[in-house]
């Protein structure tokens, strides 16, 4: 492949609620075993990118160890490898990254010193496949300057939390509002963008001239009519993690068997981390409809409409439906669970009772467990 | 120059024959156990738990599974700069090329592997057993006895030594004597197959013994050291071990998983085992299912019922599908309405909707009566069983069926079926 590739992992936003006082959005887990950064890392690997940096900067630590080693992404290679970039003091600089621009723009070398012609941006938090190539091979078609993946979002979906698109029948995007206050159309930019290496380079170094921070506002809007900005057209599954409800709704998705179908056994595969846990246990009293579970669990009550990660231990006699109960989680007995997402490493007591009412309840519950 | 205290070789070429079908067209070492893992996952584990960071394992008998599980050897963190695993075949010489044909044999033809890794002590262990140990405590109890060998011993019913290695111990631990299977046995410590030698000691018998055909640890090189007057130490271990030798004891040895609180635990923090895996989403089960008492690995979908079961990861069992006391292992397919009882069923196999698995009336197995009891139903891997056909107690199927293989759609107890591979 002829491009490196870069990762916006550095985001937080306080619609997540309780689930990002612990973790990145990157590396909130999605599905059971996986986390959302290793959509974009495997389609990147998948796409033979062999070179990838990853930007994080808020509260990595969570991602820093799932990204320990780059070897589950097939990273660990001579020629490139997986790069992660944290904010660091040097002597012309003191700052956070600012922006999405910024933290290219700190990290500049790293793109002056690749040979690749071309760089694939890509946000950090998208639950998709996609084959960048494809991609590249439109840009160049197009020999657009920038090219931007888009999709038209489906009519329930709100889009104003995006950013919306309007294209000319050519796909040149004549209009790019930054999460508008009333979307006029419903394509929506995916946060994949594909960009020859001098151009990002020479826009970049633009920017920090002027006191610029972010890519979006400050290039792909303002630049939109004096540059060549296309919009390419997605029509496969995309969804992205930007609220606690999005979380929810995202990881629920998998409960379909055309989902599971689409990123579990079609081609190409999605790799993750891989945790050697022993197989799923169901003891004697567990009852278990249309949920998925993960590796280490041993379940003993009830699990319906819900998605249990790695490694939890549900006692008897509990009821867990419509939930999501993250990884290393120890439900007492008798405890009742009901429209929530419980943090992962929770230890909740026998006879609790959680239940969401009008909405998703996150559930944190910090209490001692004493391991036999 | 390098120095590695203590290194590892693993005897895998084996065929481990009394598997019957399992064990066809993989090494027995490579066999699924317990869900997700094959057995050698267990001695590899070990190794690494124990800092054995250096292990050669020595493969001969159908090594393409096996070669392709271990790879570099990452999932046990045997990669490494210097040591690490490295599988060792029989290779052609420019005299005298052969097989290897004895356990001490394999490990003779293989000195030039372990003089490079320069060690102190060379670890002897088979691929064929299940259990934990920490090797390193065995070697310090080496080391403190000032052994030249020290075999592992486990305690054993003393009705059931006979069909062991027996060793007799003097207070101290020292071995004064030892049998082979003997017919009264004076103690009832049996061998596990497991040795640590002084690298110099295991050099100078296998240079010594090296004409002795079929050149074997228990029958020659042990006996010869003991002759020799080397002081040989009996190391006892009480934990879990077992031996998956036979079709039965390898059903139990898994279905001891699915106990509450198993006697060989998985879920412990502590001495992982680790296996090499392919498959990584999660289970679905489904609105129509029931799983109860089982273990399932990553990656499989059941619409059916499971119940005292081992399922391996990727498996479909279909709607209405009834599976019981069986074990299947990765990628295997059960279409609809079928009803599995006591079965092993290994990787990749495919059976059709409305099958009936350990249906009847036992009845002894007319091929090999040894190796295919206990009422079980027996599939080899890749095997396809068509739809609705009956399948009695006692059976083995392998390869590809079709309806007319059958009479009456139906596969009558004791009855074998094999189209591929070696008779058995």
């Amino acid at each position: 492949m002829r491009a490196i590739g870069i990762i916006l992992a550095g985001g937080n936003n306080h619609r997540m609620k309780e689930l990002s006082r612990k973790r990145a959005i990157c590396a909130m887990p999605i599905a059971g075993s996986y986390r959302s950064i290793d959509f974009t890392l495997s389609n990147m690997s998948n796409s033979h990118i062999q070179k990838v940096a990853v930007f994080t900067q808020y509260n990595a630590k969570s991602l820093n160890e799932h990204l320990s080693s780059s070897k589950w992404w097939d990273f660990g290679r001579k020629q490139g490898g997986l790069y992660v970039f944290t904010p660091a003091v040097t002597a012309d600089n003191s700052n956070w990254y600012r922006g999405t621009a910024d933290a290219i723009y700190q990290n500049l070398s790293f793109l002056k010193n690749s040979h690749e012609p071309y760089v694939v941006i890509a946000s950090g938090d998208g639950v998709y496949k996609l084959d960048f190539n494809k991609v590249l091979e439109y840009h160049i078609e197009k020999k657009a300057d920038i090219t931007v993946v888009c999709r038209e979002m489906e009519p329930e979906i709100a889009v104003e939390r995006f950013g919306t698109i309007r294209m000319d029948e050519e796909r040149r995007i004549k209009e790019f509002e930054e999460k508008p206050l009333q979307a006029r159309t419903n394509t929506i930019s995916c946060g994949i963008y594909v960009i020859r290496r001098r151009q990002l380079i020479e826009m970049i170094e633009k920017c920090a001239e002027e006191d610029r921070y972010d890519f979006v506002r400050d290039i792909l809007i303002r630049y939109k009519d004096i540059k060549g900005i296309y919009g390419y057209k997605i029509k496969n599954y995309w969804r992205n993690i930007a609220s606690a409800d999005d979380y929810f709704r995202t990881n629920m998705d998998f409960l379909k068997p055309e989902v599971r179908d689409y990123f579990f056994r079609q081609y190409p595969d999605i790799y993750s981390k891989v945790d050697d846990l022993p197989p799923a246990k169901y003891n004697v009293g567990a009852h278990i409809k249309n949920s998925l579970i993960s590796s280490g669990c041993i379940v003993n009550g009830t699990v319906e409409n819900s998605i249990i990660f790695k490694k939890s231990y549900i006692g008897n006699n509990c009821f867990i439906r419509n939930s999501i109960i993250l990884n290393d989680v120890y439900i007492g007995d008798n405890t009742h669970i009901e429209n929530c997402i419980v943090e992962s490493r929770d230890t909740i007591r026998a006879n609790s009772y959680f239940v969401g009412e009008g909405g998703i309840k996150i559930v944190v519950e910090r209490n001692d467990r004493y391991v036999i | 120059m390098i120095k590695k205290e203590m290194i590892a070789m693993l005897l895998a070429g084996g065929q481990g024959s009394r598997l019957g079908v399992l064990t066809s067209k993989v090494a027995k070492p490579a066999v699924a156990f317990g869900g997700k893992y094959r057995i050698i996952d267990f001695p590899l584990s070990n190794c690494i738990n124990s800092g054995v960071d250096t292990v050669g394992v020595l493969t001969q008998y159908q090594p393409l599974r096996l070669n392709t599980h271990i790879g570099i050897g990452i999932p046990w963190d045997l990669d490494r700069n210097i040591g690490g695993v490295t599988v060792l075949p029989p290779y052609e010489k420019s005299s005298n090329s052969e097989w290897y044909t004895g356990t001490a044999n394999a490990i003779y033809q293989n000195m030039d592997y372990m003089e490079s890794m320069n060690p102190e002590y060379v670890l002897i262990l088979s691929g064929d057993h299940i259990y934990k140990m920490d090797y390193e405590v065995m070697l310090d109890f080496h080391k403190s006895n000032h052994a030249e060998v020290t075999i592992a011993v486990m305690p054993v019913p003393l009705d059931e030594a006979s069909r062991f290695g027996i060793m007799i111990a003097d207070e101290n631990r020292r071995i004064t004597e030892f049998e082979e299977k003997p017919e009264n046995p004076r103690s009832n410590l049996a061998s596990m197959g497991i040795y640590i030698f002084n690298w110099k000691t295991l050099k100078d018998s296998l240079i010594t013994m090296a004409e002795q055909p079929a050149l074997d640890f228990g029958k020659h090189v042990i006996p010869y050291c003991h002759e020799k007057g080397s002081p040989l130490y009996a190391y006892e271990f009480t934990g879990y071990w077992k031996d998956v030798g036979t079709l039965s004891s390898y059903w139990e040895a898994n279905m001891e998983l699915i106990d509450i609180v198993p006697e060989f635990n998985l879920y412990e923090e502590y001495w992982k085992i680790y296996t090499k895996s392919e498959i990584l989403p999660p289970q679905y089960i489904s609105d129509s299912s029931m799983v109860e008492k089982s273990i399932l690995g990553e990656g499989t979908d059941v619409y059916g019922e499971i119940y005292n079961s081992v399922i391996g990861c990727g498996v479909t069992i279909g709607k209405n599908t009834i599976v019981r006391d069986s074990i299947i292992m990765n990628q295997t397919r059960i279409g609809e309405n079928c009803l599995v009882e006591k079965a092993i069923i290994a990787e990749n196999v495919v059976i059709g909707n409305q099958v009936r698995l350990g249906m009847g009336d036992e009845a002894e197995n007319d091929t090999a009566p040894h190796i295919y009891n206990s009422g079980m139903v027996t599939i080899g891997e890749k095997s396809i069983i068509p739809d609705g056909i009956n399948v009695g107690k006692n059976t083995v199927i392998f390869g590809e069926t079709f309806p007319e293989d059958y009479t009456e759609a139906r596969l009558a107890s004791g009855k074998s079926l094999i189209k591929v591979g070696d008779e058995q």
